[in-house]
């Protein structure tokens, strides 16, 4: 073990100790880079050779220089005496969806390949500001267009460190690959209906979909307005409550960040889940899925899945909280047609400001050069990848004046039945009165590259454990729960009510301190064992 | 009402309101996609919808406890209007360069 696959909170007291330099930390994170990482990914990446397929390919790019140079005033800091910040020294990825100041800023997309951003998003301002060490941006789907991380228009596309042949998924893939892979100690990522909790489970990582306005969203590239979350990606809980402590809070410059007093979420970790209700629901085991003919299919979980929050449920039981069966969540199944519908709708509607005109791709197409209607669709048409297009043209179709009522509008209905279904759940007068429902987190562990991209519609689906939340507005975090038996992460969900993050991360923590003394929790992925 | 497929001819109308131009490689594979998503969310037709349920358009309930206060609509000097600027495809003596807009008559 290196000193770059340590945990934030470790590497903090080494630091505060001596025992280690930021400088030291940063080289141990680059090196592991060189190790594992392969070529990033890029525009012009031709096939991918045998090699590539024994790499990660987490990063789009690099900044190693601006990295240095706060490792070094992390270390003149503490040579002063200085706090260096919670995270002073710790190196962090950032998801390319945010702005960073005079970064490329792509979103995965060759419509934003050339745009350096002249501004930097809230949470990571608020990283930096708390000492963390940028070391680059990490690759997601095209504008966070999917759940393996295939469709960016960087190629090669990340692999999951576990096995790398499978996809680390998506859309934060790039995130979740270079925190399993040691890479970096924490990532920033987004959540829009499962892009941080889904990668975070097929890599063995600890990801928290923050409650929506718990983050700011200045600065975050937008896909659906109303359901994108920034939040952690880390290798425990509680290095994603130091992440949470240093993004959280109210933004003057994101009015749907919410005016709600920010707790020191690492300090009741410990309290343990005596007393606490904790919801089973047999609506989060079983799974629907589209047939060619329009037909649906129901099935169970992965069998190793189910087992796996059974299981947390027997320690979570032994350890003093009730845990509560058959809680009803019966509009769960509606979560991914619904989202089909408002996601599409916001996403066309934030994606008719690419144009050519103010900033990135302008098609140097002759057609283009006289007409600006024409330049819009060269431009368009060569800079957006095939999901973009999707979106755009789904949104239009679902919001438009003739299809709006029996689409739009009744997906935003079928939203008030899917917020209902929490609401009953968490109602602390109500029959059930949960601190939490523990549910899987996806339905599949990691699914082979290849094996579903193309198909936009069974993509989707990955999804649909962890989009409801999306919908209810309500936090989420995905936890490591052990392995397949093809040594694949599998992992747990714990979900609770508006702005709960610190019971979640008390519950998650309880359940790590269950399973520390389990073999699993020694395993590493092979690349870098 | 929501069995309908999306035919060539809408799928073209759409395609120009976006603002996109297709292959036809593209445009057949696009064309499938979201007629197969139209089939997945069929569904959303069958699910009972009083008349009183109220539509969500954001998750969590923006209380007045919850949300800010609005900021004054004032504008406030960015201290590097020439890094913005350096991001458009095509500047003149700081104005952003576009092709003709052809003229259109309104009916």
């Amino acid at each position: 073990m290196q000193i770059c696959d340590l945990s934030a909170h470790e590497l903090a007291l080494l630091l505060r100790k001596r025992e280690v330099s930021a400088g030291e930390i940063l080289d141990a994170t680059l090196a592991r880079i060189q190790q594992v990482e392969g070529r990033s990914g890029s525009l012009e990446a031709g096939e991918t050779s045998p090699e590539d397929q024994q790499r990660v390919h987490a990063f789009i790019s690099f900044t190693e220089d601006q990295a240095r140079a706060q490792a070094i005033t992390v270390d003149q800091q503490l040579a002063a005496g200085q706090d260096p910040g919670p995270l002073g020294g710790i190196p962090f990825t950032v998801k390319d969806i945010f702005c960073v100041r005079n970064t490329y800023s792509t979103a995965g997309s060759r419509i934003l390949a050339n745009f350096r951003s002249p501004y930097t998003a809230t949470p990571v301002e608020r990283m930096l500001a708390s000492g963390a060490v940028m070391v680059g941006k990490v690759n997601l789907d095209e504008f966070t267009y999917g759940s393996s991380n295939e469709s960016s228009a960087f190629q090669p596309s990340p692999r999951n460190p576990w096995s790398l042949d499978r996809v680390p998924g998506g859309s934060s893939g790039g995130s979740a690959a270079s925190v399993a892979a040691g890479e970096a100690v924490l990532s920033l990522g987004t959540d829009t209906a499962g892009s941080i909790r889904q990668p975070a489970a097929f890599c063995g990582v600890v990801g928290m979909k923050p409650t929506y306005g718990r983050v700011s969203r200045y600065g975050l590239i937008a896909f659906a307005s109303s359901l994108d979350c920034p939040g952690p990606i880390a290798r425990d809980v509680t290095d994603a409550a130091l992440m949470l402590n240093a993004i959280a809070g109210p933004d003057d410059r994101d009015h749907t960040a919410a005016v709600v007093a920010t707790p020191d979420y690492t300090s009741g970790l410990e309290r343990g889940v005596r007393g606490l209700r904790i919801g089973l629901s047999p609506d989060y085991f079983r799974i629907t899925s589209p047939n060619p003919d329009g037909s649906f299919d129901e099935a169970p979980i992965t069998g190793e899945i189910e087992q796996a929050v059974l299981d947390a449920a027997r320690r979570l039981k032994a350890m003093g909280a009730e845990i509560i069966e058959d809680v009803p969540m019966p509009n769960t199944r509606y979560g991914i047609p619904a989202y089909f519908v408002i996601s599409r709708v916001e996403a066309a509607s934030n994606l008719h400001r690419y144009d050519g005109v103010k900033y990135g791709y302008r098609s140097p197409d002759d057609e283009a050069l006289d007409d600006l209607r024409e330049m819009y669709k060269h431009s368009r048409a060569q800079g957006f990848g095939p999901q973009p297009k999707l979106r755009i043209l789904m949104g239009m179709y679902v919001s438009a004046a003739q299809y709006s009522a029996q689409y739009y509008q009744r997906a935003l209905g079928v939203r008030t039945l899917i917020r209902q279904d929490f609401d009953q759940a968490f109602d602390p007068h109500g029959a059930y009165r949960l601190d939490a429902l523990l549910t899987p987190t996806t339905p599949t562990p990691a699914f082979k590259m290849g094996a579903v991209y193309g198909n936009s519609v069974l993509m989707q689906y990955a999804d649909q454990l962890t989009v409801p939340a999306n919908h209810a507005g309500v936090p989420g975090i995905s936890l490591p729960a052990g392995f397949d038996a093809h040594g694949l992460p599998v992992a747990i969900q714990l979900l609770g009510p508006d702005f709960s993050e610190a019971s979640l991360l008390q519950i998650g923590r309880a359940y790590e301190l269950a399973t520390e003394a389990e073999a699993w929790r020694k395993q590493r992925p092979a690349l870098i064992a | 009402m929501m069995n309908e497929t999306i035919s060539p001819d809408l799928f073209a109308h759409l395609v120009n309101l976006a603002a996109l131009q297709l292959t036809p490689q593209e445009a057949e594979y696009l064309r499938e996609q979201l007629n197969n998503q139209l089939k997945s969310i069929s569904e959303l037709a069958a699910i009972p919808l009083g008349d009183d349920v109220p539509i969500t358009s954001h998750g969590v309930p923006y209380t007045t406890a919850i949300s800010p206060t609005p900021r004054d609509d004032t504008w406030r000097p960015y201290a590097h209007p020439e890094d913005i600027l350096a991001q458009a495809p095509e500047v003149d003596e700081g104005y952003i360069i576009v092709p003709d807009i052809p003229h259109t008559s309104l009916e």
